[in-house]
C-alpha cells in the first residue's frame, strides 16, 4: 500500500482563540515497501500527521470549511486536498475506517501505558477480535496461533509470558507487548511514534533490531518517528524532515544528511556519521558514504588504502 | 496538542478580577439571596443592573457571558414551558384540558428564566475572573474556622488545587489511549448502552493505572520538597483591599435595594 | 566532609528482594557525577535513598555529616533536591509561580522570602517571562525547568536528576543540561545526573556505573566509556563513536579511544595523509 497526501492541512482548535496549524499544506508520497523515517522538533506537525494515516484524526469536514473562508471573489480554488493509503480514500467520509485500520497499525509514543487485559495473550488478541470480520469467530487454535507468532516477532515467548499479567513484566517487554498488539493482525504498514523513547541503550538496540526483522514480511511499510538521528541514518530509506507544519525534505538519508548545515539551522541533531563527515571535510578529506555506520567505516578505511 | 480549557478563567486584567475570591463568594451568595428576596420584575432589574455593572467592570466579552447561558437553555425552557402550559390565572388566552396559557403563567415563566439566567451569569463571572488557585484559596481561607473542629481543611484545599492541576494531563491521557485503542479496532461509537460501556474497559483500566502511578510519582516529588502536610507558610496571602469595601457596598445597596422593593411595591404578578 | 555518603547500605522492596546491596559511595561537594546503568540497576532507588523518601534496611547514609534518619528527615530534604523523569507528574499546582513556591511554604519562610526565593530560582532556569503561566500549556522541557526551580526554591546543596531529561525531546534535553550545568559552576550547587544518554554523562567530572544494587564502575566519563567489553558486561553499551573508532583499529587504523568528533576526525586525517 502506497501513502499519498497531497495539500494536507489541519488546524487544531480551529477558530478559537488556541487555533493552531499543525499542518500547512503537506504533500509526502511513501511507497510500498519502505523504512520511512520522519523528523522534526515536538509540534512541528509530524504526530498530527501519522495520526491522519488510520483516520484518527479525520480532515474533509474541518477542511473544506477552512478553504471556504478563506476564498476571495475571483480567486482560483486551493488545490484538491488528497490523503490515499492503498485504495482507501481518507478524504472520502463513506470510507471503512474500520477497515482502514486494520492495514495500518499504529504504536504511539510509551504503548506499554495502553495495556489492559489481565493476560498477556489476552492483549495481544485485543486488536485480533477486533478486527475479525463480521459474523466469523476466531477459533481458541487460530487466535493462540496469531498471538503466539506476533510474540515471536517481538522476540517474546508465547509460553514464557502469555498467562502472565502485563504488568508483571519489565519495562521493555511490557513495550514488546504492546507492539505485538499492534502486529497481530499483520498491518501492511506499521507506523511507530517515537518506538524507543525512554528505553535504555540496549531496550534501544533491541526495538530497532525487532523492527529490521518486522520490517518487509510482517509490516510492508515501516514508518517511524524519531528524534535519534542515529537510529535514522542507520535504518531508514526515506526521511522527511518537518517544520512548523510543513515539509521541508524528503530525501534518502545519504543525501539529506549532507544538508549539516540547513538541519541545524532548523535546529536539528544530526547523526553522528554526518558530524564525522564534515569533521574531515574541514580537515580537506572529501568522504561520500551514506551515513550507516558501516559505510563510513568502510569508506573511511578505503581511505587510508588509497593513501597508502 | 488539544487545548482542554477548564474552569473557563478570562485572563484579563480587571477590578474584578483583582477582587480578593472570598468577597467574589460572598458576593455570589448574597447575590443569590437577592434574587430570591427579589419578587417582582423590578427587583430583578435591579440584580440584573448590579450584575451589568460587574460584568462591564470585569472586561469579560459580553457575548462570553451570554454564551454561559447556553448550557442551561435547555433546562430554562423546559422549566417555562410547564409552568407556562400549568400556570393558572386570571387572564386566559388558550385552554386546553388541564393546560392553560394565561397572562399570569406568561409572566411567571419569564420571571423564572430571568431568575435562572442571573444565577447561571452570576456564577459563571466568578469563574470567568478568578483563577481556580485563587478560588481554591479563598474557599480554604473561608473554611478556616472549621479547623477547630479538626476538620483538615488545608488537606482538602491541596486536593482541589492538584484535581484541578491533574484534569488537563489525565484528560489529554484518556484522549491518547482512546486513540491507540481506536487504532487497534475499539469501537466507541456503536452498539447498545451496555456495549458502548464495555469497549470503555481497554481505556478505563490504563487510565485508572496511569492515575495511580502519577499519584504514586507526585506523592514522592512533594516529600522530595518537603511536604509533612502542617506547618505551612503562605506565599500568596489574600487581603481585603478598598476594592473589596466597595463592593460590601454594592452588596448592601442590592440586598436594601431589593428588600425595600419587596415591601413597598410588592408582587407584580 | 562528603556531601552524600552511603555506607554498607542495604534496601529491598520486599523480602530479599534486594535492590540496592552494600553499596559505598560518597560524592563532594561541588562536585558533578554523573550515574549509569541498566533499567533496573538500582539508580532509581538510589535517588530515593539520598533524600529519605526510602529509608535503608541496613548501613548508613549522610549528607553533609548528618545521619539521615526520621529525625533528620527534613533537614537532609531540604538541603537535597530531586527531580524526577516525567514532567507531567512533579507540579502540585496550575501556575508556575505557586508551584515553585511550594517548597519554600512547606518549610516555613516567610512571604518575602519565598518571593525572593521564586525570583531566584526562575532566573537560574531561564523563566522569568513564565511566572504566571499555566504549567499545563508548556512544553516538555519547561515543565521539567519549573520542576527545577520548585527544587530550587529550598536552596538545596544538592540535586539529584532521576532521568529527568528522559522523556524530553533533544531541544527540552539540551535546556535542562544547560541549566544543570549552570548551577553546578556557578551555584557549587552538587549534582548527580542518572542518566542513559551518552553526551549527558560526558559533562559530568567523574561517572558510576550501577548493576545489581551496587557500583560496579567508576572513573572519568571518558574513561568508562572506553571500556567497551565491561560496559556489556553490565548490560549497557558502548557509544556509537567508541564503536567506529575500534572497527577503524581493527581494520589497521590507528585511532585511540577518543569520544571527540573533531580528535577523531583529527586522528582519521593523520592516519590518511
Amino acid at each position: 500500500m502506497r501513502i499519498v497526501a497531497e495539500h494536507l492541512t489541519h488546524v487544531y482548535n480551529e477558530r478559537s482563540p488556541f487555533a493552531v496549524k499543525a499542518l500547512d499544506d503537506v504533500s509526502l508520497t511513501i511507497e510500498e515497501g519502505e523504512f520511512f523515517g520522519i523528523i522534526g522538533h515536538t509540534g512541528s506537525g509530524k504526530s498530527t500527521f501519522v495520526q491522519h494515516l488510520n483516520a484518527l484524526i479525520r480532515m474533509p469536514s474541518s477542511m473544506k470549511r477552512y478553504r471556504k473562508k478563506r476564498l476571495k471573489k475571483g480567486e482560483a480554488p486551493p488545490p484538491a486536498t488528497v490523503l490515499k493509503v492503498g485504495d482507501f480514500d481518507l478524504t472520502d467520509k463513506k470510507t471503512d475506517f474500520y477497515a482502514l485500520r486494520k492495514h495500518v497499525g499504529m504504536v504511539f509514543q510509551y504503548p506499554e501505558y495502553q495495556l489492559f487485559a489481565e493476560t498477556v495473550k489476552e492483549d495481544v488478541a485485543f486488536g485480533l477480535k477486533n478486527f475479525a470480520e463480521k459474523g466469523k469467530h476466531l477459533t481458541e487454535d487460530e487466535i493462540r496461533a496469531a498471538v503466539g507468532d506476533a510474540l515471536a516477532a517481538v522476540g517474546l515467548d508465547y509460553r514464557e509470558v502469555a498467562d502472565k499479567s502485563p504488568f508483571d513484566l519489565s519495562g521493555g517487554q511490557k513495550r514488546r507487548v504492546a507492539v505485538a498488539g499492534v502486529i497481530v493482525t499483520k498491518p501492511e504498514i506499521l507506523i511507530l511514534d517515537e518506538p524507543a523513547a525512554g528505553l535504555d541503550p540496549l531496550g534501544k538496540q533491541e526495538i530497532m533490531r525487532l523492527l529490521h526483522a518486522i520490517h518487509g514480511g510482517w509490516c510492508k511499510t515501516v514508518v517511524i518517528v524519531s528524534h535519534d538521528m542515529d537510529e535514522i541514518a542507520e535504518n531508514c530509506t526515506h526521511v522527511a524532515v518537518f517544520d512548523g507544519g510543513r515539509v521541508r525534505y524528503v530525501l534518502p538519508p545519504a543525501e539529506l544528511f549532507r544538508k549539516t548545515d540547513e538541519l541545524i539551522g532548523l535546529g536539528l541533531d544530526i547523526p553522528l556519521t554526518a558530524k564525522l563527515v564534515a569533521a574531515l571535510g574541514r580537515r580537506g578529506i572529501e568522504l561520500s558514504c551514506d551515513f550507516t555506520t558501516e559505510d563510513f567505516i568502510r569508506k573511511t578505511l578505503a581511505l587510508k588504502g588509497g593513501g597508502a | 496538542m488539544k487545548e482542554v480549557s477548564f474552569g473557563q478563567y478570562y485572563p484579563v486584567s480587571s477590578f474584578v478580577h483583582r477582587l480578593d475570591p472570598r468577597m467574589k463568594l460572598f458576593f455570589l451568595v448574597a447575590f443569590i439571596v437577592a434574587i430570591f428576596v427579589a419578587d417582582s420584575f423590578y427587583g430583578l432589574a435591579v440584580c440584573a443592573f448590579v450584575l451589568a455593572l460587574v460584568v462591564a467592570w470585569s472586561k469579560v466579552p459580553v457575548l462570553k457571558v451570554f454564551r454561559a447561558v447556553r448550557g442551561v437553555l435547555f433546562l430554562a425552557l423546559f422549566t417555562a414551558a410547564i409552568n407556562l402550559l400549568f400556570h393558572t390565572g386570571e387572564t386566559v388566552y388558550w385552554e386546553y384540558g388541564i393546560l392553560c396559557i394565561s397572562k399570569e403563567g406568561i409572566l411567571f415563566s419569564a420571571y423564572l428564566i430571568l431568575r435562572l439566567f442571573l444565577l447561571v451569569i452570576c456564577s459563571s463571572m466568578l469563574t470567568y475572573t478568578t483563577t481556580p488557585v485563587s478560588l481554591t484559596d479563598g474557599i480554604e481561607s473561608i473554611l478556616t474556622p472549621l479547623k477547630w473542629v479538626k476538620f483538615p481543611v488545608h488537606a482538602l484545599a491541596l486536593i482541589m488545587s492538584i484535581a484541578l492541576r491533574m484534569i488537563p494531563t489525565l484528560m489529554e491521557e484518556t484522549e491518547r489511549i482512546k486513540n491507540a485503542q481506536t487504532a487497534r479496532g475499539a469501537n466507541f461509537e456503536s452498539g447498545n448502552l451496555f456495549k458502548r460501556i464495555k469497549a470503555f474497559i481497554p481505556v478505563l483500566i490504563p487510565l485508572l493505572l496511569s492515575a495511580f502511578r502519577r499519584a504514586d510519582e507526585l506523592s514522592d516529588a512533594m516529600e522530595a520538597r518537603c511536604y509533612k502536610g502542617e506547618k505551612r507558610t503562605k506565599y500568596k496571602k489574600l487581603q481585603f483591599t478598598w476594592r473589596d469595601l466597595v463592593v460590601l457596598f454594592v452588596i448592601a445597596a442590592l440586598i436594601t435595594g431589593v428588600a425595600l422593593l419587596r415591601v413597598y411595591v410588592g408582587e407584580i404578578l | 566532609m562528603h556531601a552524600i555518603e552511603f555506607r554498607d547500605v542495604d534496601f529491598a522492596y520486599g523480602e530479599g528482594e534486594f535492590r540496592i546491596q552494600k553499596l559505598n559511595f560518597s560524592v563532594e561537594k561541588g562536585e558533578f557525577v554523573a550515574i549509569l546503568g541498566h533499567n533496573g540497576s538500582g539508580k532509581s532507588t538510589l535517588a530515593r535513598l539520598s533524600n529519605g523518601i526510602l529509608l535503608p534496611d541496613a548501613g548508613e547514609i549522610r549528607v553533609f555529616g548528618t545521619l539521615l534518619d526520621e529525625k533528620h528527615l527534613y533537614d537532609v530534604r531540604s538541603r537535597v533536591g530531586v527531580v524526577f523523569q516525567n514532567p507531567d507528574n512533579q507540579t502540585v499546582a496550575s501556575v508556575v509561580e505557586d508551584d515553585i513556591a511550594f517548597g519554600a511554604e512547606n518549610v516555613g519562610l516567610a512571604r518575602e522570602e519565598i518571593g525572593k526565593r521564586i525570583d531566584f530560582a526562575l532566573s537560574a532556569v531561564g523563566m522569568e517571562a513564565y511566572r504566571d503561566a499555566t504549567v499545563a500549556r508548556l512544553s516538555g522541557g519547561q515543565k521539567q525547568r519549573v520542576a527545577i526551580a520548585g527544587v530550587l526554591a529550598l536552596r538545596p546543596d544538592v540535586m539529584i536528576l532521576d532521568e529527568s531529561t528522559a522523556m524530553l525531546d533533544p531541544k527540552g534535553r539540551r535546556e535542562i543540561m544547560e541549566v544543570v550545568q549552570k548551577l553546578n559552576r556557578d551555584e557549587g550547587v552538587t549534582v548527580l545526573l542518572i542518566t542513559h544518554f551518552v553526551e549527558e554523562a560526558l559533562l559530568a567530572d567523574r561517572a558510576l556505573v550501577m548493576s545489581k544494587g551496587g557500583i560496579v564502575m567508576q572513573g572519568a566519563p571518558a574513561e568508562i566509556f572506553s571500556r567497551g567489553d565491561e560496559l556489556l558486561a553490565y548490560d549497557l553499551t558502548l557509544p556509537r563513536i567508541g564503536i567506529i573508532a575500534k572497527r577503524l583499529r581493527e581494520g589497521g587504523m590507528s585511532v585511540s579511544d577518543t569520544l571527540d568528533v573533531e580528535k577523531l576526525a583529527e586522528e582519521i586525517a593523520g592516519c590518511v595523509s
